[in-house]
């Protein structure tokens, strides 16, 4: 198992955003995570990426326990995370994005850092943009060299925040394609998203959080083809009858 | 007539100016790296620390630079510090005054980084140094170097006071000329001519800087 989650409960002030959430994650399984606007599904990939700590709860990602504020540094590094606003290094080209912590925190030689480099780029489709500046791509490109960043680290389980979402709508198909790609390879993933399609056709298992608890879960079939819950239903049906 | 005299005193005016661009130049380096500390801790340090750092900063940011600059001086003295000379007053005062501006550059300039950088690099893995000296500070020294050119050109204009506790600079010299000669306006006019040359440059570091970041 590569996520636990136990329990999980996260305040922010007087809200508490995530009332007592439990979730596994196997090894080479894709979980997406559907849900409202402040439903909490960011959170909990935050939670588990150590960017929040809980209030309560057990959270143990890659036999780390990230509960504990002793330990849960450890963490980072282990874990690749993608974000919506990408948050590449602006000062920095595509390739030195990637080299940074290949050098700086796995302290391999500049000839290793570059090879991996031009590997983890030549796999999202990066590789002709080397010596690009963020400023100088376009979203789906950068997006692209921040898993090509992440990738890099040789990452047990990806998590993509909202990946997709600040993306033109033309631009959101090389993202998900390379997404695709990676979770064909076995890559343990947790996907926060609101591409119901995407989530549907990508995901081993779909979690719908409403209100800081988990609502329903279950294959994709299930859940968007015959939802149980109430919840669940008024939800998928806003979403799709735009 | 008048200005024969003045040429006459170049000697004068240009130890004078040797004084005030020694000191510009020695309290430029001390205030920018004292400060940018300070702005770094005050960013990102323990809570404690910031509070006494804020401290620090409103003193001496809430007081004249004359009352400081002779507190130093003679308070060094009446505390049991002898030798303080007026140079080393001078740029210790100079350092701690526009230390506390410069950290309070730094610190806005370090908080203007988005968010998602630091998120970003603790994701993959960069200590908390490391996360400043190659995510946070590269960043933050673009936004903030106008403000800080800004700060240098204050300071050079600020080591005038230096005059006061006996330091040779270009109002001293300035002033021991009119004693002999007169005509104080011609000297002092002379002398703000000299106090523009020094800022020149700084100016027209500020100037670019400003274009470059509207172009960006």
């Amino acid at each position: 198992m590569i996520v636990s989650m136990k329990n999980v409960h996260k305040s922010f002030g007087h809200t508490e955003v995530l009332k007592g959430i439990d979730l596994e994650v196997d090894q080479g399984e894709v979980v997406a995570i559907i849900g409202a606007s402040g439903s909490g599904k960011s959170t909990i990939l935050r939670i588990a990426n150590n960017l929040e700590a809980v209030n309560k709860g057990e959270v143990w990602v890659c036999d780390v326990p990230v509960h504990d504020p002793k330990q849960a540094n450890r963490i980072h590094g282990r874990v690749g995370m993608v974000f919506q606003q990408f948050n590449l290094f602006p000062h920095l080209t595509a390739a030195e994005n990637v080299m940074l912590a290949l050098k700086r925190v796995k302290k391999k030689s500049s000839a290793d850092a570059e090879r991996v480099t031009r590997e983890v780029l030549g796999k999202v489709g990066m590789a002709d943009h080397w010596s690009k500046y963020p400023i100088q791509l376009s979203g789906g490109q950068q997006q692209r060299v921040a898993i090509a960043r992440s990738l890099a680290l040789e990452p047990q389980l990806m998590l993509f925040d909202e990946a997709t979402s600040a993306l033109d709508p033309e631009l959101v198909g090389e993202v998900t394609s390379v997404m695709r790609q990676l979770a064909k390879d076995g890559m343990s993933m947790m996907i926060v998203t609101h591409e119901m399609r995407f989530a549907r056709e990508i995901a081993d298992r779909v979690l719908f959080i409403d209100k800081g608890v988990i609502v329903e879960q279950g294959p994709p079939s299930d859940v968007f083809g015959s939802p149980r819950n109430e919840r669940t239903q008024r939800f998928l049906s806003s979403v799709f009858n735009i | 007539m008048v200005w024969a005299q003045i040429w006459e005193s170049r000697v004068q005016i240009l130890v004078g100016l040797e004084g005030t661009v020694v000191i510009s130049a020695i309290a430029l380096v001390t205030s920018t790296l004292f400060g940018g500390l300070v702005g770094i801790f005050n960013a990102r340090g323990p809570r404690a620390l910031k509070w006494f750092l804020r401290i620090y900063i409103e003193i001496f940011r809430g007081s004249p630079l004359l009352a400081q600059l002779l507190i130093v001086y003679f308070g060094s003295a009446y505390l049991g510090f002898d030798g303080v000379t007026a140079f080393m007053a001078v740029v210790v005062t100079l350092t701690l005054y526009e230390g506390a501006y410069i950290s309070e550059i730094v610190r806005s300039g370090l908080e203007a980084v988005p968010r998602g950088q630091e998120e970003a690099a603790r994701t993959v893995g960069l200590g908390t140094f490391q996360r400043l000296r190659y995510v946070l500070l590269p960043q933050a020294i673009r936004i903030i170097m106008p403000a800080l050119v800004g700060q240098w050109i204050s300071l050079v204009k600020d080591s005038a006071l230096s005059s006061i506790v006996g330091y040779s600079d270009l109002i001293q010299q300035g002033q021991a000329i009119y004693a002999r000669i007169g005509h104080p306006f011609a000297v002092l006019a002379v002398i703000g001519v000299a106090y523009f040359l020094i800022c020149s440059p700084l100016t027209m570091l500020a100037r670019r800087l400003d274009r470059r970041r509207v172009r960006t």
